[in-house]
C-alpha cells in the first residue's frame, strides 16, 4: 500500500523534468546563437589556419595602411566586390609584392593571390570574390621590405556561394 | 567549359605619366568542384587559374585565382602608363588553355 503514492510522485517528478529537459533543448539553439552573436569569437576552418601559417611564415602581420572594402552584408555569397587598398609608395625599394585573399570558412581557404610592381603605381586592386556563409575575410599584403600587412574584415552572407 | 569573350577597359585618353585603371572580364563558370547537377552528381571543378597582363612584353600584373573567385572572372589594377604600347591580357584554365586578348592603348 505504501509504494502506490510513491510511484506517482516518481512520475509527477519525471513528467516535470522532462518538461524543464525539453524546454531546456528548445532553449539551447538560441542561447548558442545568441551567444555566437555576442561574443564575435572568430571560427576559421583549419585550411585558413594552415593557409595562414604558411603565407606568414609564423611571423604575426600588422593591421596598418591597408583598406578592404567589402559590403558589411553581402545579400549574394556568390558575388561579393572586394576592393583592396595598400598605402605604398610603390619604388622599387619599398612597394606592395603580393596581395593574397583568405576566407576563414569557404570550403577552400585560398581565393585569390595578386602579383604587383612598381610600375602599378598605386597598390589598389578590385575583384569579384564567392562567400560560403558569414565569415571573415583576411587579406595579407606582402611588402618588399619583408613586412607584412593585414586586414580582416567580418561579412555577413545572406545566401551563401559556393555551392551545396 | 572554355572561357570566352573576354573583355577589358581602359582609358580614352591617357598621357605619359599618368595612373590608369585596367579593368578586366572574362566569361567562365568557374565551377567550384562543390556542386551537384540536377541528378546529384558531383560538378567537376573547372576554374580559370591565372591571369596574367603583359604592356609592351613585360609583365605588369598577375593573378592567382582559386575557387573564392566569382563566375566570370573580374578584376581591375593600375598601372603607370610608361608609354606607347599594347596591352596583353591572358587567361589560363586548369587545363592549359589559354585565352589571349590584345589592346593597344590610346594616348594623347
Amino acid at each position: 500500500m505504501a509504494k502506490m503514492p510513491e510511484r506517482a510522485k516518481i512520475s509527477v517528478l519525471s513528467r516535470r523534468s522532462l518538461l524543464i529537459s525539453a524546454a531546456a533543448a528548445a532553449l539551447s539553439p538560441l542561447l548558442a546563437y545568441a551567444a555566437s552573436r555576442d561574443t564575435q569569437t572568430p571560427e576559421r576552418s583549419k585550411e585558413f589556419e594552415e593557409a595562414f601559417a604558411s603565407l606568414t611564415g609564423g611571423a604575426k602581420p600588422v593591421a596598418h595602411d591597408i583598406a578592404v572594402d567589402l559590403p558589411e552584408l553581402a545579400d549574394n555569397g556568390n558575388f561579393v566586390p572586394i576592393t583592396i587598398t595598400v598605402e605604398s609608395p610603390m619604388t622599387d625599394a619599398d612597394h606592395v609584392k603580393t596581395i593574397h585573399i583568405l576566407s576563414t570558412l569557404n570550403p577552400r581557404a585560398h581565393v585569390a593571390t595578386f602579383q604587383l610592381s612598381p610600375i602599378n603605381a598605386v597598390a589598389r586592386i578590385q575583384s569579384r570574390m564567392r562567400l560560403a556563409k558569414t565569415q571573415d575575410v583576411v587579406v595579407l599584403a606582402e611588402l618588399s621590405t619583408g613586412e607584412m600587412l593585414m586586414s580582416t574584415t567580418h561579412v555577413k552572407v545572406t545566401i551563401g556561394g559556393c555551392g551545396d | 567549359m572554355a572561357a570566352r569573350n573576354p573583355r577589358f577597359k581602359l582609358p580614352k585618353n591617357a598621357r605619359i605619366g599618368d595612373v590608369i585603371e585596367v579593368k578586366t572580364l572574362i566569361m567562365h563558370p568557374m565551377e567550384t568542384g562543390n556542386r551537384h547537377d540536377k541528378y546529384g552528381k558531383l560538378i567537376p571543378r573547372d576554374i580559370i587559374t591565372t591571369f596574367v597582363a603583359k604592356y609592351d612584353g613585360s609583365q605588369v600584373f598577375r593573378a592567382e585565382f582559386g575557387t573564392g573567385i566569382s563566375a566570370n572572372p573580374y578584376v581591375s589594377f593600375k598601372m603607370r602608363v610608361p608609354g606607347p604600347g599594347v596591352f596583353e591580357f591572358a587567361w589560363t584554365d586548369e587545363h592549359g588553355i589559354k585565352t589571349v586578348a590584345t589592346a593597344p592603348l590610346i594616348l594623347i
